[in-house]
């Protein structure tokens, strides 16, 4: 696969997590990807956290107000039929009060006990933590969906080496090899990509990787 | 009524040295025309983000980083500042002081501080960086969870921007500009709204009313940037 279709391929496995009528938030880079995804009769309602509960598709050039209307990247949105504008203290309200159902979003590390790191690299990349620390404590469903090294390095490792975001607040791990389930007794390999083997994803992985006895295949 | 200023009128009202919150994401919704005017320095300012050069008004540096990149600040209070590069070139230069603070502490920290409040629990930033941050009270257990305690956050002067203003101060905004002006507006000593209209009193339903009057102190007659 090639880094666009590897990027598609965990999106729309994300996307199966996803219930229809939740209410989602969805982090830069790959996660916006999901919602291309979407199973048949599925309809999610997308949060953005600077202001949109029920976020529309992207604005054409003439439609865009981007003085206005902008997604938590800053670049151009709209609110979808039935969306509504909020303030950042009800946004972030309706985050860490359990009323976001779900948030997939990338990391850097993600470690055995479910803890992320996604918003330093201390020295060299200090962009901030935006709401990402909010997020991934308020959400009700946490989802990592990342490809599973950087160029090789591991980023599921036993311990988080960077700075976390949160302690313990991942639930799934998506990636291009298989989906990982964070549970209390550590990662449970869930699914399989057939293009890959169990040893090669244990060889990609740092932590520990228990495999489940239910093990599925990821295609499709 | 409320006074009505210039831009410039408003400015300079702001010193050397003083705590100004700014409205706005990404430069969405700040008042654009007040942040051009200002020729103080030393600031501390309270902003959720650093903005970004390039603004989509066709300005080189959007919003606050107009501020930034006139070496204006000298401690920024934000959650994230990752499309200004200048931030983190000051910061390293050690010439700005930087403090980090998760977007929605920040936002309810703000709120706190107007709404009469000693402090937020919140969950968010346990066991990180944030835990040892100036802004953390301390770590506590409530019924058996664990929280940050948070600390009010206000400051001397908060500039807002809103789409209709009218002449008692009542605020309405467009889009996603609402943002941080909401909670801004009740946490700083004076508070001036830049309107790119100002309306007649009444000009906006009671039902539309987002910010009251009785939170604003003054209008800035900014001038309207949609024609």
């Amino acid at each position: 696969m090639d880094k666009d279709s590897i990027k598609g391929f965990i999106a729309a496995r994300a996307a199966k997590e996803l219930n229809d009528g939740d209410v989602v938030n969805l982090g830069i880079g790959l996660p916006t990807l999901v919602p291309n995804y979407l199973p048949e009769g599925v309809s999610v309602i997308l949060h953005s956290e600077n202001g949109i509960l029920g976020t529309g598709p992207k604005p054409g050039k003439e439609d865009a107000q981007p003085l206005y209307v902008v997604d938590a990247g800053g670049s151009p949105a709209s609110a979808d039929v039935g969306g509504s504008f909020i303030d950042s203290s009800v946004s972030f309200g309706l985050i860490r009060g359990g009323h976001v159902n779900c948030t997939v979003l990338g990391a850097l590390e993600v470690d055995a006990e479910g803890s992320l790191s996604n918003w330093i690299i201390p020295g060299k990349r200090v962009p901030g933590m935006g709401g990402a620390m909010d997020l991934v404590v308020g959400a009700k469903k946490v989802i990592v969906a990342m490809e599973h090294t950087a160029k090789g390095a591991h980023k599921i490792l036993t311990k988080c080496r960077l700075p976390l975001t949160a302690v313990r607040c991942v639930d799934m791990i998506v990636t291009e090899m298989g989906v990982i389930n964070v549970t209390p007794e550590g990662l449970l390999l869930t699914e399989i990509n057939p293009e890959f083997t169990v040893e090669q994803i244990r060889d990609a992985t740092e932590a520990p990787l228990r495999v489940s006895e239910n093990l599925k295949s990821m295609g499709g | 009524m409320k006074t009505i200023l210039t831009p410039a009128e408003a400015a300079r009202m702001i010193p050397d040295g003083a705590s100004v919150m700014v409205g706005g994401f990404m430069g969405c919704g700040s008042p654009h025309k007040t942040l051009a005017e200002i020729k103080a320095t030393g600031l501390t300012l309270i902003c959720n983000d650093g903005s970004m050069p390039n603004g989509p008004d066709g300005s080189d540096y959007y919003g606050v980083a107009k501020l930034i990149h006139n070496r204006q600040v000298r401690k920024l209070i934000t959650s994230h500042v990752g499309l200004n590069p200048e931030v983190a070139e000051q910061h390293n230069a050690g010439t700005l002081e930087l403090v980090l603070v998760p977007q929605g502490s920040l936002a309810e920290m703000i709120r706190a501080a107007g709404a009469g409040l000693g402090g937020v629990l919140t969950p968010t930033g346990l066991g990180t960086l944030v835990q040892e941050a100036e802004h953390v009270h301390s770590v506590v257990e409530v019924d058996g969870r664990q929280y940050l305690l948070e600390r009010p956050l206000r400051a001397d002067f908060a500039l807002l921007s809103g789409h209709l203003i009218d002449r008692r101060g009542n605020i309405w905004y467009k889009g996603t500009t609402r943002n941080f002006n909401v909670v801004m507006a009740t946490a700083a000593d004076i508070v001036i709204a830049e309107a790119e209209h100002i309306v007649e009193a009444g000009g906006i339903e009671p039902e539309n009313v987002v910010t009251g009057g009785v939170l604003v102190d003054y209008i800035v007659d900014g001038g309207c940037a949609d024609g």
